[in-house]
């Protein structure tokens, strides 16, 4: 019996009135994939920065076991360094020159970025920089990947390389991953565990697991099933019109 | 294609330059002015053989140099901690945004008289005067972009456990490297323009005191001289600080 590396125990949170989060208790399991669904505005993000220790609920109980990492929504690297120093910054600890190149060359390998090791972020696409934010997280000794709509600033077939890149390099390097997303067809193909929030404040409105071994395709049946399965809480709720995959 | 476009960013402005110096010659032969206040673009050049030959004109402009890299570096120094305290600490901002807004608004030129009376006549005078021209700049400049500097790098940072200081000089300073570049670039030039108008008060020596000096010995030509050489020069530390933002770890912030 493994430790969960993430806890959260009747976690609430506000903005002083606004209300943002409320009750959550969610236990994420160790190697586990969790994508949260929600709708813009719903205290995704908010989540996040409390899952990552940035900010604190405030009430509740946060458990975190291990060290966590983000990936941003865009721009989250650091623009004068070019793709190797962004990678390099989760290696400090590592004294010797020659061992720190040899593993920023390996995450280079791993996003497929060989030749671009030289590169400043805005002479890179937008899939690409996402890439190297995902290597940058995953360069040195982390237990935990957060990822905040990673995806959400890039065109829509770019997304869907994206999440095959996602599902392959998480199988080199294992993390306890938190995904958080406004698309379901994501979530549904990438995560072991979906949990739904409904709007503002953000209760859990519904959660369902996938067992079928990742990397899953997207038009897997079980991943088909989970999206239809997706829809039809979501149309339990009223308003369900941002609910149309892409 | 290339090879013409470099030759017209070339022949162009000298074109120009060389229609105003037709336009001067005329302006000179019709009369208009007394010639003791016009002078002729031959005795201009005849004016930059004088002073090159004497010397003078190199050291008033080591002179003057000296004084704008020494108050320009004063400032710099002191001016960007200053602006980095300022832009992370809300209360510091609050405290002392108002009393730097009114210096920044004061002509350092109605400092002049009280150079003299504290530093006399001299290289300190005009040093103060440069640091004053510099210093407010600087720090509004550094504090509003260190204000500005997207969250997103803080979480990073907290993510990477850096601390305060790794993060002051890893993530802060670069990040505002490039608004940085711009403001020195304009505050350079601000502190060229002040430092001839103090030195033409204040000064026994530098560009500024040359000018008034020809003024006072009514050499209209040396005084021309005098004045294309402070625009030139102008142009030429602008043209070296522009070199900053041919540095990759700045140039990110030119080309969104």
């Amino acid at each position: 019996m493994t430790v969960s590396p993430l806890q959260l125990r009747h976690v609430s949170h506000s903005f002083g009135t606004l209300e943002v989060l409320r009750d959550l208790s969610i236990e994420v399991l160790h190697g586990e994939f969790m994508a949260i669904v929600g709708p813009s505005g719903c205290g995704k993000t908010t989540l996040l920065n409390l899952l990552s220790g940035f900010d604190h609920p405030t009430s509740g109980y946060i458990e975190r076991k291990g060290k966590s990492r983000m990936v941003h929504q865009q721009d989250g690297l650091f623009p004068w360094q070019t793709v190797s120093e962004n990678i390099a910054l989760g290696l400090r600890h590592v004294k010797s020159e020659q061992e720190r190149r040899r593993q920023v060359q390996e995450l280079v390998s791993l996003i497929r970025l060989e030749g671009f090791e030289n590169s400043y972020p805005h002479q890179l696409s937008g899939g690409m920089r996402q890439r190297v934010e995902l290597a940058r997280a995953l360069a040195g000794p982390s237990d935990i990947l957060l990822l905040d709509e990673p995806f959400s600033s890039l065109d829509y077939l770019t997304r869907l390389r994206m999440r095959q890149e996602v599902a392959r390099i998480l199988q080199e390097r294992p993390r306890t991953v938190v995904l958080v997303t406004h698309d379901i067809e994501e979530a549904a193909q990438l995560a072991d565990r979906v949990i739904g929030l409904g709007e503002r404040p953000a209760q859990i409105r519904y959660e369902l697991g996938l067992t079928t071994p990742r990397p899953r395709d997207p038009t897997h049946p079980e991943v088909v099933q989970a999206i239809r399965q997706i829809l039809a809480e979501l149309d339990v709720e009223s308003d369900s019109g941002e609910y149309t995959t892409a | 294609m290339r090879k013409l476009g470099a030759i017209r960013s070339i022949a162009l402005p000298l074109t120009v330059v060389a229609v105003m110096v037709v336009i001067w010659t005329i302006v000179w032969r019709s009369g208009i002015f007394h010639p003791s206040a016009f002078p002729a673009p031959l005795a201009v050049l005849r004016g930059f053989r004088e002073e090159a030959q004497t010397g003078r004109l190199f050291t008033d402009l080591i002179t003057s140099l000296f004084r704008v890299t020494c108050g320009f570096s004063l400032a710099v120094v002191t001016g960007i901690p200053a602006g980095l305290w300022m832009g992370q600490k809300e209360w510091a901002r609050t405290a002392f945004l108002p009393i730097v807004n009114f210096f920044r608004n004061l002509s350092p030129l109605a400092w002049i008289p009280f150079a003299i009376l504290w530093f006399g006549v001299g290289d300190a005078s005009p040093i103060f005067l440069i640091f004053l021209s510099a210093f407010f700049p600087v720090v509004l400049a550094t504090m509003a972009a260190a204000a500005n500097v997207p969250t997103v790098y803080s979480r990073v940072a907290k993510d990477f456990g850096m601390s305060d200081l790794e993060k002051l000089l890893r993530v802060t300073l670069p990040a505002i490297m490039p608004q940085l570049v711009t403001t020195l670039r304009v505050t350079a030039g601000v502190c060229w323009l002040v430092v001839v108008a103090a030195e033409m008060i204040a000064g026994r020596d530098g560009l500024g005191f040359a000018v008034m000096d020809a003024r006072n010995g009514l050499r209209t030509d040396i005084l021309v001289v005098e004045m294309i050489v402070i625009g030139l020069v102008g142009v030429g530390i602008d043209r070296a600080l522009e070199q900053l933002t041919k540095i990759p770890s700045i140039r990110w912030g030119y080309e969104r």
